[in-house]
C-alpha cells in the first residue's frame, strides 16, 4: 500500500469529474430532486418520514454504481489501464483511490439530500441525523464498490449499465422497502439476507424510528461496512497485471 | 547476454486461440535504437507487451534488464507508449502528465513536454489535441523519470515530417546517454534510422541484424526489397 499513489489517483480522479460540470452537478442535485418528488406523490409528512430515510441511502446507491462502473470501465478498456499495470501502481491503491474520490462525492450528495429532507421537506427523524447520514454515506460507497467489481465483467458501457437492473434492482426489492422483510416466504427472505442492502435499509428505519446508536445498528453498519471491504478487495483482484 | 537489455528465447503466444508468436528469439543490445518492424497484425504489439510484462506467454522466456520480464523491480526503468494512446482524455495534458509523474515519483514533465514538443499545449484538454497530439503525449508519459528501457509502439504513426525528424533525433540522442529503445512501426522507411533491425513476419521473427547487415547479405540497398527477399527465400 502506497498513500502517494492512491492520493494521486484519487485526485486524478477527481480532475477528470471537474472537467465534467454536468456529470457532478447531476450526482449532487438528481437525489435531492428525487426525493422532493417523493414528497410531493406522498403529500404528507407521515407518510414521507417513513419512506425517505431508505430512499436516502436506495438513490446514492444506485447513481454510485452506475457512475462507479462506467469510470473504471473506460480506465479498463482503455490503454491507461496497462500503463498504470507497468508502473509502480498497487492494485489496490489504485481502487482504493477510486474509493477515496467518490466517497467525497457521495458524502456531499447524501448530505445535500438528507439536509433538504431534514429542513424543507419534512422529514422527521427520532434518532440521530448524524447517524443516518453515516449510513447513507456507506450506502453510496457500497454501490460504488460493486460497480468497480461488476466493471470486470462488462466489456462495454452498454453492458456495465445492464448491470444495474441485474445487481441493484433484486436488493431493490427485497430490502425490506416495499414488503417488511419478516413477512417474506423463506426464499425470499433468505436473498434478502445475503444482499447487503438490506441492513443498510434495515439500520436506517432503526435511526428514524429509535432512540440512539444501539447494538443493532452497529450490527447492521459492520454488515455494510465489511460488504464495502470485499467489494473492494474482489474489484481489485480483478485488475489484472497480465492478460492473454 | 549480460550486454543485452533484452533477451527473448523460444518466446510463444497464443491470443484467442491462435499462435500469434511462434518460437521468437533475440537479443537486443543496450544503448541502441532497435526497429522491429513487419506488417499490421504480425505480432509486434504483442512482443512488445511480453517485453514489459502484461503479456501472458505460452512459452519461453523474456528477460529484460537482467531480469524476468515484468517483475516489480523494473516497473521504475521501462517506459511504454502503447499502440493507442495511453492518456486520460478529460485531463488537460498536464494534469495527465503530473499524474502519471506522481505514481512514478518523476519530476520532469517540463523536460517532457518539451522534448516531444507540446509545451504550448500543456493546458489543452486530452480530448481535443489531434491523434498526432495524443500519440505524443503519450509519448511524453514513456519519458517521465528517464527510463532505462524505452517501448515504443508505432510512435511516429500520423505524424508530420518534421516532427518524425526530431523524434528520430531525441531517440537517438537518448540512445548516445545510454538508453536502450524498442521502437515498432509498420512502415519501411523508419527502418533505415535503426541501429538495428528486428523483422517480423506472421508471428516469426525473419532477421535480426543491422541495417549494413541486411543490405549485405539480400544484396539489396533498399531495405524493403532486402524484407520482401528475406519473405521469398524464407517461402
Ligand atoms: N486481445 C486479443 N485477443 C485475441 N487476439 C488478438 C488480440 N490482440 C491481437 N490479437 C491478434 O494477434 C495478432 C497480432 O496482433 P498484434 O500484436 O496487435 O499485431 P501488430 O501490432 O503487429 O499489428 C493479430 O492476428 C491479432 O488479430
Ligand atoms: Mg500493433
Amino acid at each position: 500500500m502506497n498513500p502517494t499513489t492512491t492520493l494521486a489517483t484519487a485526485r486524478r480522479v477527481l480532475t477528470q469529474l471537474r472537467h465534467d460540470p454536468r456529470t457532478v452537478a447531476m450526482l449532487l442535485v438528481v437525489p435531492t430532486l428525487l426525493m422532493t418528488l417523493l414528497r410531493f406523490v406522498f403529500n404528507d409528512e407521515r407518510v414521507f418520514t417513513r419512506t425517505a430515510p431508505a430512499l436516502l441511502g436506495v438513490f446514492p446507491f444506485m447513481i454510485m454504481f452506475l457512475v462507479a462502473s462506467v469510470t473504471t470501465l473506460r480506465e479498463r478498456t482503455t490503454a491507461t489501464l496497462e500503463r498504470l499495470m507497468t508502473m509502480p501502481m498497487g492494485r489496490l491503491d489504485l481502487i482504493l483511490g477510486y474509493a477515496i474520490a467518490f466517497g467525497a462525492l457521495a458524502v456531499a450528495q447524501v448530505g445535500i439530500a438528507t439536509a433538504v429532507c431534514a429542513w424543507w421537506l419534512g422529514m422527521a427523524v427520532t434518532g440521530s441525523v448524524w447517524t443516518l447520514l453515516v449510513i447513507a454515506v456507506l450506502d453510496a460507497l457500497l454501490g460504488m464498490a460493486l460497480g468497480l467489481f461488476v466493471s470486470a465483467f462488462a466489456s462495454s458501457e452498454f453492458q456495465a449499465i445492464q448491470f444495474m437492473p441485474l445487481f441493484v434492482l433484486p436488493q431493490f426489492l427485497l430490502c425490506g422497502l416495499l414488503q417488511p422483510r419478516d413477512q417474506m416466504g423463506w426464499p425470499l427472505r433468505w436473498l434478502s439476507d445475503v444482499m447487503p442492502l438490506s441492513y443498510a435499509v434495515d439500520a436506517l428505519s432503526r435511526v428514524t424510528a429509535g432512540t440512539g446508536f444501539t447494538g443493532a445498528i452497529r450490527t447492521d453498519l459492520l454488515v455494510v461496512a465489511g460488504c464495502v471491504l470485499l467489494a473492494l478487495a474482489l474489484g481489485a483482484g480483478t485488475l489484472r497485471r497480465q492478460t492473454a | 547476454m549480460t550486454n543485452s537489455a533484452v533477451t527473448a528465447t523460444a518466446l510463444r503466444v497464443a491470443r484467442g486461440g491462435r499462435e500469434v508468436l511462434r518460437d521468437v528469439g533475440f537479443a537486443i543490445p543496450r544503448g541502441s535504437v532497435t526497429g522491429l518492424l513487419g506488417p499490421s497484425g504480425c505480432g509486434k504489439t504483442t512482443l512488445l507487451r511480453a517485453v514489459v510484462g502484461v503479456q501472458a506467454i505460452t512459452g519461453g522466456a523474456v528477460e529484460v534488464l537482467g531480469r524476468p520480464a515484468g517483475h516489480t523491480a523494473l516497473r521504475h526503468k521501462i517506459g511504454y507508449a502503447t499502440q493507442n494512446p495511453a492518456v486520460y482524455a478529460d485531463l488537460t495534458v498536464a494534469e495527465c502528465l503530473r499524474y502519471f509523474a506522481a505514481v512514478l515519483g518523476a519530476g520532469d514533465v517540463d523536460q517532457v513536454l518539451r522534448d516531444v514538443d507540446l509545451l504550448d499545449h500543456a493546458d489543452h484538454l486530452v480530448g481535443t489535441l489531434s491523434g498526432g497530439q495524443r500519440g505524443r503525449a503519450s509519448l511524453a508519459v514513456a519519458l517521465l523519470g528517464s527510463p532505462e528501457l524505452l517501448v515504443l509502439d508505432e510512435p511516429t504513426v500520423g505524424l508530420d515530417p518534421v516532427l518524425r525528424e526530431d523524434l528520430w533525433t531525441l531517440f537517438h540522442r537518448l540512445a548516445a546517454t545510454g538508453t536502450t529503445l524498442i521502437v515498432s512501426s509498420h512502415v519501411m522507411d523508419e527502418a533505415a534510422r535503426c541501429d538495428r533491425l528486428l523483422f517480423l513476419r506472421d508471428g516469426r521473427v525473419l532477421a535480426d541484424d543491422t541495417p549494413a547487415g541486411l543490405r549485405a547479405e539480400t544484396g539489396e540497398q533498399d531495405l524493403e526489397q532486402a524484407f520482401l527477399h528475406l519473405v521469398r527465400s524464407a517461402a
